[in-house]
């Protein structure tokens, strides 16, 4: 199976653009946050769980068109992929790194906040 | 098949000839379970004034053929010349 066209489809990017804005925090994720399929995903649920911040989690192995879609989307080709406010925030490392360097709490703070 | 194929070599040899890094250590840490992954170390001056997700984003541009087929790419570490001469440093005291 081959695709040559984009897979992020207007209805795809819609329906993407109302879930990130409409949570506060959103992951995208091998699994879910009760059973991640991926160690790189469960770093970033222990991270949010440890913060003890809402998140949505949504499993991007249910869908190949959502995985493929979503890559686009963010422009990152890997997965997790944390949202904050509607906001790309990074896949694993990043969040590792923000999580050590206070930067998360305080963004997510600042979501919850406002 | 869609597994085979991504070497360390072959991510080095992306990375260098893009990024053209001063400092350049590539892990294969594939290991098994999830598939082709690997961690980065990377200084380069391309990374000046740049964000960490920024920097993250020219590495994964770089690797843009390779990412097909990588499960995972840690990056360690993203830094300009300047900053790794500071870390360097400061690991001496």
């Amino acid at each position: 199976f081959r695709c040559f066209s984009s897979a992020l489809t207007p209805d795809l990017k819609n329906a993407l653009d109302k879930v990130v804005t409409s949570n506060k925090v959103v992951l995208f994720m091998k699994g879910t946050k009760d059973f991640p399929q991926c160690g790189f995903s469960n770093t970033v649920v222990q991270i949010l769980n440890s913060l003890n911040v809402p998140f949505e989690t949504i499993n991007i192995l249910d869908n190949e068109m959502l995985r493929l879609g979503l890559k686009e989307y963010s422009n990152w080709p890997t997965f997790p992929q944390l949202y904050i406010e509607g906001e790309f925030f990074g896949g694993c490392d990043i969040t590792v790194e923000a999580f050590e360097n206070g930067q998360l709490q305080e963004l997510l703070e600042k979501a919850m906040c406002s | 098949k869609e597994e085979m194929g991504v070497t360390k070599e072959q991510v080095e040899s992306s990375l260098t000839s893009k990024l053209k890094p001063s400092h350049l250590e590539v892990i294969d840490t594939s290991g098994g379970w999830c598939g082709a992954s690997f961690a980065i170390e990377i200084v380069s001056e391309q990374f000046e004034g740049k964000r960490l997700l920024e920097r993250h984003r020219i590495v994964n541009g770089a690797l843009e053929e390779e990412m097909k087929q990588i499960h995972a790419l840690s990056i360690k570490k993203a830094l300009t010349p300047e900053q790794w001469k500071q870390q360097q440093e400061s690991k001496k005291i």
